[in-house]
């Protein structure tokens, strides 16, 4: 027997309405993704253009190469940018995950006072245009001699990656149940050490995801970095930006392709990493 | 409250909680535990029980009063600090450890060599029979398995004290019998001091050596299950505790234990105990259990005779429930063993039930 594509009492309009939605997500997910794609065939370009070449279409092996990823090796201001991305990331990330977590912990508790207050104070980096955030930034942390340096791109990247590390660790939070805590303290565990025997192995998964995304966050972000840094702090994305304007040329889609690839190799090890700590959690029935 | 030998290993003076400063969750609770007791707290939801186990746990803050264990005030002692064993509803094993790893976290804590630890962990598992299930996780296993290895693992570390917070509220019905046969078997065999919180009356019947009945943060009545059941002190036990018949009357006249009851909205009278009732005047309720009634004219020899019309009856197996009501239009309801031809009567029909007097109680109105 056929198996049905549709129930029996699908009439033209359901049917119209079912194609629609499908055509739709797929041109939606298309208009995402496309633009980044093109990018990783053209940084393999051997001519110093942003556009396919007659070589590039026909396959031929000689219009591609490899000259844009050894421009982007070979040049100190690279090279630097690279460094300064990564630091700062870390660094960045470190802070805003202990942090992050610590007062998602807290702002979970029953008894946090003034507790949508504070919360609306913690995630408002994501909400405030960053523009103004940056301008703020940089008048109050010059006067603390913090404008020119890592310190205090270090701080303002780690500012913008604790609503994240709240948000995925309070999301971890709810579905937490509060009697395993009260079960290690019955059995002697003192407070502290409940908390890293019981919970912290519970929200790993949140805080995992949280430090991910504070590290991506510090990673792409361009206009703090622009206010804040020196010339010796110069990150990827301010390279990248200073790269447009002055000497146009394929490095910066070499640089993309590595953050694309980056990016990618993210969030497979994010996906492992929870897969892994499902496990741990015994959430996997069948482990 | 209690009249036994040494009941002061917990106790309770006066214990006060409020969570707002306003209203009191817990009004006026004063009891004594015995050593090795298994003493059960009862009540409908949201009478406090919970909360005087939060508060004997540590989880709660006592607003006022002390609780004394083993002679020492426990009240401004931390949690983890008091050595009391808790259940849970939910069990709250750690998911992300083995079931040897949830019973040996407690002796682990406690710094426990190795060697010893291993040799604890085996005894037991060996005790709630899962010797062969050390190494699986919790989502693992059963519920009734979950609740066994909470039991083993709140026993493990000796604790002064073993809290139980309806351990079996979440376990299907033949389960739960199971395991109140479980429970029972291994408090008589290590003797462990027991406060048992549950809503369930059977489950407090059948496993406890005293129950405390509580209500509006007050207990009501404390005593063991026999006495709970046939001298209720006061209706709201007599009705919580088994099923009960209440017919309204007044008292007509007293006669030292016993007093007179008029039947509302009829003639006759009936003889009954003497439970909180008023003087001679005042309203009052006669509690009757269903299964200490008889329909005539199978128990004529009776002190007490009620006139009543059949309503209906209801087939439960072991035993069949009549359904009559009295001159005042309330329900009485009879339970007679299905272990002949029950009789069958018409819709209205006038029926005789009778008694005896000391199966009566009369409490005060409500």
């Amino acid at each position: 027997m056929k198996k049905q594509k549709f129930p029996a009492y699908y009439s033209i309009w359901h049917k119209l309405g079912h194609y629609g939605l499908q055509y739709s997500a797929n041109l939606v997910l298309a208009f995402l993704i496309l633009p980044i794609l093109v990018i990783i065939p053209l940084s393999f370009n051997v001519e110093p253009y942003f556009t396919f070449t007659e070589g590039m279409v026909t396959f031929d092996p000689d219009a591609y190469s490899l000259r844009w990823y050894e421009g982007m090796i070979n040049d100190p201001n690279w090279r630097l940018a690279i460094k300064n991305s990564l630091i700062i990331g870390v660094f960045a990330t470190l802070i805003a995950t202990i942090l992050g977590t610590m007062a998602a912990v807290g702002l979970s508790s029953k008894n946090m006072p003034y507790k949508r207050l504070v919360m609306a104070l913690l995630l408002s980096p994501m909400i405030v245009p960053l523009i103004i955030i940056a301008a703020g930034m940089f008048f109050f942390y010059a006067k603390f001699g913090l404008a020119g340096n890592y310190a205090g791109l270090i701080i303002a990247h780690a500012v913008l990656g604790i609503p994240f590390v709240i948000i995925t660790v309070t999301a971890t939070l709810t579905s937490f149940d509060r009697s395993l805590y009260f079960a290690g303290l019955s059995m002697g565990a003192s407070p502290l050490k409940s908390f890293f025997d019981i919970v912290v192995p519970m929200i790993r998964p949140g805080v995992i995801s949280g430090a991910m995304f504070a590290f991506v966050t510090s990673f792409d972000e361009v206009v703090v970095v622009l206010f804040l840094a020196g010339p010796g702090q110069r990150t990827i994305p301010r390279q990248m930006f200073s790269g447009l304007r002055e000497q146009i040329n394929p490095t910066i889609l070499a640089v993309a392709t590595v953050l694309i690839a980056i990016a990618v190799m993210f969030l497979i090890t994010l996906e492992l990493l929870r897969r892994r700590s499902d496990r741990l959690r015994g959430l996997d029935e069948h482990a | 409250m209690t009249t036994q030998g040494a009941t002061d290993y917990l106790s309770f003076s006066n214990i006060q909680k409020s969570y707002d400063q306003k209203t009191l969750v817990v009004k006026d609770f004063s009891l004594n535990v015995a050593k090795g007791e298994f003493l059960t707290l009862l009540g409908p939801s949201g009478s406090g029980k919970t909360t005087v186990l939060m508060m004997i746990a540590g989880f709660e803050s006592v607003t006022s009063g002390d609780i004394l264990l083993d002679g020492k005030p426990i009240t401004s002692t931390a949690p983890y600090k008091r050595n009391i064993g808790m259940v849970f509803q939910n069990y709250a094993l750690f998911p992300h450890m083995s079931i040897a790893e949830n019973l040996a976290y407690p002796l682990k804590v406690r710094k426990m060599p190795k060697d010893e630890i291993d040799a604890k962990v085996k005894e037991y598992l060996e005790l709630i029979e899962l010797e062969h299930m050390g190494g699986r996780k919790p989502a693992q296993l059963s519920g009734g398995q979950k609740q066994r290895v909470a039991l083993a693992r709140a026993l493990i570390f000796n604790p002064s004290l073993v809290l139980m917070d309806e351990p079996l509220g979440a376990l299907d019905k033949k389960l739960r019998e199971q395991m109140q046969l479980e429970i029972t078997r291994l408090h008589k065999k290590i003797g462990f001091t027991v406060i048992y919180v549950t809503h369930d009356q059977t489950e407090a019947l059948t496993m406890s050596d005293r129950i405390a009945v509580f209500n509006d943060g007050v207990v009501q009545q404390c005593a063991a299950p026999d006495v709970l059941y046939e001298h209720p002190e006061n209706s709201f036990v007599a009705d919580f505790i088994g099923d009960n018949n209440f017919v309204n009357g007044t008292i007509v006249a007293e006669d030292g234990d016993f007093v007179t009851v008029k039947i509302a909205n009829a003639e006759e009278e009936i003889a009954t105990k003497r439970g909180d009732c008023g003087p001679i005047g005042s309203a009052c309720r006669v509690s009757i259990r269903p299964e200490k009634l008889f329909i005539m004219p199978h128990e004529p020899a009776c002190d007490n005779k009620i006139n009543v019309t059949y309503a209906m009856r209801l087939y439960v197996g072991d035993f069949i429930q009549y359904y009559f009501k009295l001159p005042d239009g309330k329900d009485i309801v009879v339970k007679v063993l299905n272990d002949h031809e029950a009789p069958k009567f018409d819709e209205g029909q006038p029926i005789g039930l009778t008694s005896l007097k000391q199966h009566c109680t009369a409490y005060a109105a409500t």
